[in-house]
């Protein structure tokens, strides 16, 4: 199909107004070159480790250390695309975390049933705190980066609290046991095969429903969408619980993998989704933006780790590189929305949105 | 006959400026009004308190010789009242079909519609039949509309507030940008939409096209109507007289 049409393409005067073909725009798309970086990467660290990198062994390391990131990121992509942003994601998880525990450990045993109210209570947990932050921003138009901040230290001080800041370990068996190291057919990870179902819908949602449709004009110009009627403040909310939930959902994921709470350990959490997010080429002026280039940007940061580590470098670098990652993207995003958006029109959209709340979304990029 | 929309009153402050200072209004059905006035005298503050997109702070509303509320831009959308606001209102970075139909998505049949998906090609099919309507020069249906000539993004906003129009379509200098040849196609879209009993109001600075295609000019004045002339018995001159104040007339 896509040939045809580029034949016609070829046919027809260089025009700088003929439509793109679908090839030409996914050529042009920030996902589609990031993916070629990625495929670069493993293609370099294959060459210089073929038998440790190269196998199907390491290949599932790296997709499930990706896989309850890209939980969070599905999240986080609607919230960045809204002009949002979501610092709180990492406490959340700890929090949905320590609930689950809490509640699993009350009810006592080992079962299906109790694993499944734990499962529950964590989501439970997320989505309330998203429908907090949701609220904060929306209605009392408190700037989402404050919001955030705000509930990123409320969430890690109340699983503290409730935990006396001490790890909860133990997770029923049945829980560790399946979710946590289970596979499928002894080969495909349970955890990369929920993150699978969690990304597909999340993609599915965002670019073929009604909904995404509206995440997208909300961050693109949430007047224009208020004129037409769209219920932008309930939309926001909405987004921002759907971000809480999946939080709610790594907590339980992230209990059942590690056995452990994990207090201390999501402190960056929260930066490193951002950063794949935007490094897959969701714009943090809103507006832009897919769940597979966040899936793809979230992988790069994690090929990046485990190919240092197999080659011996020391994984400090990795911070380096991905920091160097993130810079490049957000510039390469900047130059692209200079070139693309001319006109008063789209600049005054561009500057009304910033006496918003969502206004204060870029102080991310670090 | 009943105007399809009038207002009586209507008072809006912005701090210190009042931006509609008791100003009335009336548009018939199958009329074109042009509501004419100096910058800032308060044309685009009208049509957004009347779009329901700004509460005004005082002032009565009739649809149809009936009291009405039009708090809210859903209000004014089921009393069939469609608005291309000056600066345009579209979704820089969706692109034009998605703009056309934003807020009113046209929804698949069955269990697949109330899960939220939507039916692409026929909202491709009728903007691509409404753009042939009024000529409209945008070829890239895929592009977002932040991309493309202010002249093409208005074009947008024309054809999208006269597909839904069914009462009143307010248009705030819809030709600003435009050529001559686009400015040509929507100065004849505004007939075509009053031929079809829908109320039109204008707002334009350029007075020979407000004398061309209107049938009332209502002029406004520091908030506030000042004149109200026929326009196949006005004159250029006296339209600019009453817009700066040097004519004034206790006229209908
Ligand atoms: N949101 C606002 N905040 C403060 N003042 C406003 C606002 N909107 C309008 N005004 C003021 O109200 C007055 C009327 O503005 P309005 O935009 O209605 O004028 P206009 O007749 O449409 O002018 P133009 O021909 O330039 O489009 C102006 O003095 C303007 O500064
Ligand atoms: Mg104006």
């Amino acid at each position: 199909m896509s040939t045809a049409t580029g034949q016609q393409q070829a046919a027809a005067p260089a025009d700088e107004e003929q439509p793109k073909t679908p090839l030409q725009r996914l050529l042009g798309a920030q996902a589609f070159q990031i993916l070629g970086v990625l495929l670069i990467l493993i293609v370099l660290f294959s060459i210089a480790e073929t038998d440790a990198f190269l196998s199907v062994n390491n290949f599932r390391n790296v997709v499930v250390n990706v896989s309850i990131l890209a939980i969070l990121g599905v999240g986080m992509t609607f919230i960045i695309i809204t002009g949002g942003i979501d610092l709180s994601v990492g406490s959340v998880l700890v929090f949905s975390g320590v609930v689950a525990a809490k509640v699993m450990d009350a009810l006592g045993g080992e079962g299906v049933g109790v694993s499944v109210v734990g499962a529950l209570a964590a989501c439970a947990s997320g989505t309330l705190w998203g429908l907090f932050n949701g609220v904060l921003v929306a209605r009392a138009k408190v700037p989402p980066l404050i919001v955030t901040l705000g509930t990123l230290g409320m969430a890690l001080g109340g699983a503290q609290i409730i935990t006396g800041g001490i790890d909860l370990r133990g997770a029923p068996t049945v829980l560790t046991d399946t979710i946590g190291f289970g596979r499928l057919f002894g080969q495909i990870p349970y955890l990369a095969i929920i993150a699978l179902v969690v990304v597909a819908l999340g993609a599915v949602i965002l670019h073929r429903t009604r909904f995404g449709r509206y995440t997208y004009a909300v961050g693109s110009n949430d007047e224009a969408a208020r004129r037409v009627g769209v219920k932008v403040d309930r939309h926001l909310i909405l987004v921002y619980t759907l971000a809480g939930f999946c939080a709610g959902l790594a907590g339980i994921l992230n209990l059942a993998f590690y056995a452990s709470t994990t207090i201390a350990g999501q402190s960056n959490t929260a930066l490193n989704v951002i950063a794949g997010v935007v490094i897959g080429g969701t714009s943090l002026f809103g507006g832009i933006g897919t769940v597979a280039g966040t899936v793809i940007g979230l992988f790069i940061p994690a090929v990046l780790q485990n190919g240092f580590v197999i080659m011996g470098v020391q994984p400090f670098w990795q911070q380096v590189v991905v920091g160097a990652f993130l810079i490049a993207a957000v510039y390469v995003d900047q130059v692209r929305r200079a070139a693309a958006t001319r006109g008063a029109s789209s600049r005054r959209s561009l500057s009304s949105r910033f006496s918003r709340p969502s206004g204060a979304r870029r102080k991310e990029s670090q | 006959m009943t105007p399809a929309l009038e207002a009586r009153g209507l008072r809006r402050e912005f701090g210190h400026v009042r931006a509609l200072d008791g100003a009335d209004f009336d548009v018939d059905p199958g009329e074109v009004v042009a509501l004419i006035g100096d910058n800032g005298a308060g044309k685009s503050t009208l049509v957004k308190a009347l779009s329901g997109s700004l509460a005004v702070d005082s002032g009565e509303l009739y649809s149809d010789g009936q009291r009405v509320a039009i708090d809210t831009p859903a209000a004014a959308r089921s009393l069939g009242i469609e608005t291309v606001y000056q600066d345009l209102a579209l979704a820089p970075h969706l692109d034009p079909v998605q703009n056309m139909y934003l807020g009113r998505e046209v929804m698949r049949s069955g269990l697949l519609g109330h899960l939220g998906f939507m039916d692409h090609v026929e909202m491709k099919e009728n903007t691509r039949r409404a753009f042939a309507d009024l000529g409209a020069t945008v070829r890239d249906f895929a592009a977002p509309v932040g991309s493309m000539s202010g002249g093409q993004r208005q074009q947008i906003a024309v054809a999208r507030a006269a597909a839904w129009a069914s009462r009143v379509i307010f248009l705030d200098e819809p030709t600003a940008a435009l050529g001559v040849v686009q400015t040509r196609n929507v100065l004849d879209l505004i007939r075509r939409v009053r031929d079809r009993g829908i109320a039109v109001v204008l707002i334009s600075h350029s007075m020979p096209h407000v004398i061309e295609v209107a049938d009332r000019i209502q002029v406004l004045r520091l908030g506030r109507r000042v004149a109200t002339y026929d326009a196949k018995k006005t004159s250029m001159e006296e339209l600019v007289g009453a817009m700066t104040g040097a004519i004034s007339q206790g006229a209908t």
